[in-house]
């Protein structure tokens, strides 16, 4: 998995996340937004549209980073994810944890 | 009915491979739907990851044994660690409202969503998921 980020005039942080986010490198994607936090960034987007695949350790590690987000009085919004991975949030209910939008354009345009 | 067997390390860096290759034997030959690769890959993926981390304790001593039983109507798949086990029935539902903000346990929800039936052994160390074949 590598890590891009994109960052908004309007001070959006647009996280790209390319290859499958799952037990081997979840702690990565955590420690990226962890990094931006203490940075002073609070709004965020991140984006799976390059993203076949999420196991429950990466759900899990997605539900840990909006909790600190949130904690700090920020916002995640998710995007891009494939029809499967779709799914999953909506099986496990994390759809009701997320917002999440079909393309990063439109999740910016939702803050 | 044909059968595949495969050890894995008790490494989750091993994890990706182990299901990657075992998919790809399951599904070779036939015409499988992208939906039948997705749930075996999670499946597979979740079983694995709960057998090294959970069971085997990411003992390096220890291995998984992955069996895979293929046939026209259904993939058997049996994933045994050397664990002292555990009692699926304490597990608990991974989307109720006190739950959803936990980080772990939804490895086996997402089995039981994936899998047409889901039996673990007395001992609470083997799993055996059944894929009905579309």
């Amino acid at each position: 998995m590598a890590l891009r980020e994109t960052r908004q005039d309007n001070g959006v942080v647009v996280v790209h996340v390319e290859g499958q986010l799952v037990i081997t490198n979840r702690a990565e994607l955590k420690d990226r937004l962890q990094e931006r936090l203490a940075a002073g960034d609070r709004r965020f987007v991140i984006d799976f549209t390059g993203t076949p695949y999420i196991d429950s350790s990466g759900l899990g590690a997605l539900v840990t980073i909006a909790k600190r987000i949130r904690e700090e009085g920020g916002d995640v919004r998710l995007a891009g994810l494939n029809d499967d991975l779709r799914q999953l949030f909506e099986l496990t209910k994390l759809d009701t944890l997320f917002s999440i939008s079909a393309t990063p354009d439109q999740a910016l345009a939702a803050f | 009915m044909e059968r595949i067997t495969v050890q894995v390390p008790s490494s989750i860096d091993c994890i990706e491979e182990a299901v990657s290759v075992i998919t790809r034997h399951c599904l070779a030959g036939a015409t499988a739907e992208p939906r039948e690769h997705f749930r075996l890959q999670v499946a597979l993926s979740e079983a694995l990851a709960n057998a090294i981390v959970r069971g085997n304790r990411e003992d390096a001593s220890k291995r998984v044994y992955v069996q895979a039983d293929l046939g026209p109507d259904r993939i058997l798949l049996n994933v045994t660690d050397e664990g002292d086990g555990f009692d699926p029935a304490t597990v608990p539902d991974a989307t109720r409202p006190e739950g959803l903000e936990q980080d772990g346990g939804r490895g086996l929800f997402l089995i039981h969503c994936m899998v047409d039936d889901v039996h673990f052994n007395a001992q609470g160390n083997s799993i055996c998921m059944t894929l009905r074949r579309p």
